[in-house]
């Protein structure tokens, strides 16, 4: 019982009038937000953004946005609750004292914390060419600015659109294109769209679909060079097969950076990789030590999940921001027995050429992949990936009312391939392919899910014993 | 008046786009495109799309009453007050 009293009190004293600083007022910053207050936070609450707009919702941007269908600047997300915070929006945070626990802001200011929530997210990666990513035309898509930006750049009827990288939103955007009856140009230096995310026998679908939609998709090719017309303006792209691309919109869909250069030096663990935190949100500190106030949720997080042999994952999940967020914020008012996991199964879904995709489960972890209802010809199917004799992952394609049972294949760890019979299983479902992911020591941009825990194949660092 | 579709739980029943057609939409087949800022005068519609859906998918902003009624009967939750102002 020692101390029991002692802690209690504590954490009554924080909910009262303690002072909770989020960095990031985002999705995850928002929720988690919504979720000390439900829980009793009463005392201060400060959400630091540096984004000059209270927090929106980024999946829209590629869809319903550049469809014109909605506007960029109504995407902010709806309220769960009041939060009564002191927004501090426009200004980043720029550095971390984690022994006087403060925030330094860009402005100069400083915020002191009790509890302290980072939640920075990614950026996008930018054209590794900064005067040529600088040119009139060329745009990554990530924010608000970059949605409506991009958005007008198509309204104004562009002779041709190139998109560099064929991930999700690469893959969105050349939809979006097509169905405003542009030109478009996908490169894509892997062997096919989404392969990155979802494997090649997958991506080979994803192909066909852009193909048949008209897409001029150009895979196993680099861009070598933006040129500029005298104005600045876009006009060409060079290709590493010699070919050049006449286009005047340009979109980089080269995947993202994590948010976390303004904690170098904090003696946080965070790098480019992310932030690392154990099952409960809390971050580490640069020697594996966990700390007691500092959480991490969101896209810029990586943590260890049970069900995934302890790997830590980093997701770039809508739906991972928001239940992490949710864990995260429970954690932070909780005494430590009534901590929870972020157990949160992956999953994630997308909308091209008028299909649904989603999945759950880490299908890169998959080394086979079996159709178990559906076909692939059709695009209207289910296929669950297989790893070590376990059902690891599952996609469809049109056919999501599913998901949820293979959801439950993959919690419940079922045998891979699957000894019962499906409804519709055609004859290609009757054996496992390799699922034919890209050798994962090759860097490739975009991927949905980075597998960043120790493996024996992936020696970075060598262990050295201090002599007695 | 805000809205947000959690489509990791939609599953395409079209329920939200049969009650409320300006607001909601069919993409294909299963896929479902939306108005993230509806027009006010769709509350109604919107409303009933939130009842209607299967899985509870739709979150919709709740209006300014709504979270005066929140912060008044909190006895239960406590200090849970501090949001709502
Ligand atoms: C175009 C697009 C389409 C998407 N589509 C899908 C989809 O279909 N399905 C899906 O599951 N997911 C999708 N996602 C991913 C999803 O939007 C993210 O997983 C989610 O936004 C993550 O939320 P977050 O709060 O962790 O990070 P973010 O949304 O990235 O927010 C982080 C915030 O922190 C701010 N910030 C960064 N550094 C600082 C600093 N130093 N100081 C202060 N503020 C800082 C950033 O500017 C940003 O506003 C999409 C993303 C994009 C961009
Ligand atoms: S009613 Fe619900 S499940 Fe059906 S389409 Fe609308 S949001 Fe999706």
């Amino acid at each position: 019982m020692t101390g029991e009293g002692r802690s209690d009190g504590a954490l009554e004293r924080l909910k009262r009038e303690g002072r909770i600083v989020v960095v990031g007022a985002s999705l995850a910053g928002l929720r988690a937000a919504e979720t000390m207050r439900e829980k009793g936070f009463a005392g201060s609450l400060t959400m630091i953004g540096d984004e000059p707009y209270e927090p929106y919702d980024r999946p829209p941007l590629s869809k319903q946005v550049l469809l014109g269908n909605a506007v960029a600047d109504h995407t902010a997300l709806p309220r769960r609750r009041a939060i009564d915070a002191d927004w501090r929006l426009g200004v980043p945070a720029t550095g971390l004292d984690m022994s006087a626990r403060r925030v330094r802001l860009g402005n100069g200011d400083e915020v002191e914390y009790d509890r302290l929530l980072i939640a920075t997210g990614v950026r996008a990666r930018p054209w590794p060419n900064a005067e040529e990513g600088a040119l009139k035309g060329v745009f990554v898509l990530r924010t608000r600015d970059d949605g409506e930006g991009l958005q007008q750049a198509l309204a104004a009827g562009p002779r041709r659109v190139l998109v560099i990288g064929a991930g999700f939103t690469g893959s969105e955007i050349a939809s979006a294109c097509r169905e405003r009856g542009l030109d478009v140009t996908v490169a894509e230096r892997g062997a096919a769209p989404l392969v990155g995310a979802l494997g090649g026998v997958i991506g080979e679908v994803a192909a066909e679909m852009h193909r048949e939609h008209g897409v001029d998709l150009r895979t196993g090719v680099m861009v070598t060079g933006l040129e500029g017309d005298p104005s600045g303006r876009v006009r060409a792209a060079h290709f590493s097969d010699g070919s050049t691309v006449e286009a005047d919109v340009v979109v980089v869909g080269l995947g993202a950076q994590r948010n976390t250069e303004w904690l170098a030096g904090s003696g946080l663990g965070a790098g480019p990789r992310g932030i690392a935190c154990d099952a409960g949100c809390r971050a580490f500190d640069i020697r594996g030590i966990v700390t007691d106030d500092i959480y991490v949720a969101g896209d810029v997080a990586r943590s260890p999940h049970a069900l995934f042999g302890y790997q830590f994952l980093s997701l770039e999940h809508w739906g991972n921001a928001v239940a992490q967020a949710d864990t995260a914020a429970h954690n932070m008012l909780s005494e430590s027995a009534d901590r929870r996991p972020h157990l949160w199964v992956p999953a994630f879904w997308s909308s091209q050429f008028g299909v649904n995709i989603k999945s759950v489960g880490v299908p890169p972890m998959g080394t086979e992949i079996l159709v178990t209802q559906g076909s692939l010809g059709e695009r209207r199917f289910a296929a669950v990936y297989g790893y070590q004799g376990r059902v690891i992952a599952a996609v469809t394609f049109d056919n999501c009312r599913w998901l949820p049972f293979y959801e439950h294949q993959i919690e419940t760890t079922a045998p891979f391939p699957p000894p019962f019979a499906t409804v519709d299983r055609r004859p290609e479902g009757h054996k496992p392919l390799p699922a034919d992911f890209p050798d994962p020591s090759v860097p490739t941009h975009g991927p949905t899910i980075t597998l960043s825990g120790y493996s024996p194949a992936d020696r970075k660092m060598t262990f050295t014993p201090g002599r007695p | 008046m805000r809205l947000v579709v959690d489509l990791n739980r939609c599953q395409g029943y079209a329920q939200c786009a049969f009650l409320a057609p300006d607001v909601f939409a069919m993409h294909g087949d299963e896929s479902l495109l939306y108005n993230p800022e509806a027009a006010a005068e769709q509350r109604e519609n919107v409303e009933r799309a939130v009842a209607a859906c299967p899985v509870g998918a739709i979150l919709l902003e709740l209006t300014d009453e709504d979270m005066a009624e929140m912060a008044a009967p909190d006895a239960v939750a406590g200090a849970g007050s501090g949001g709502a102002r």
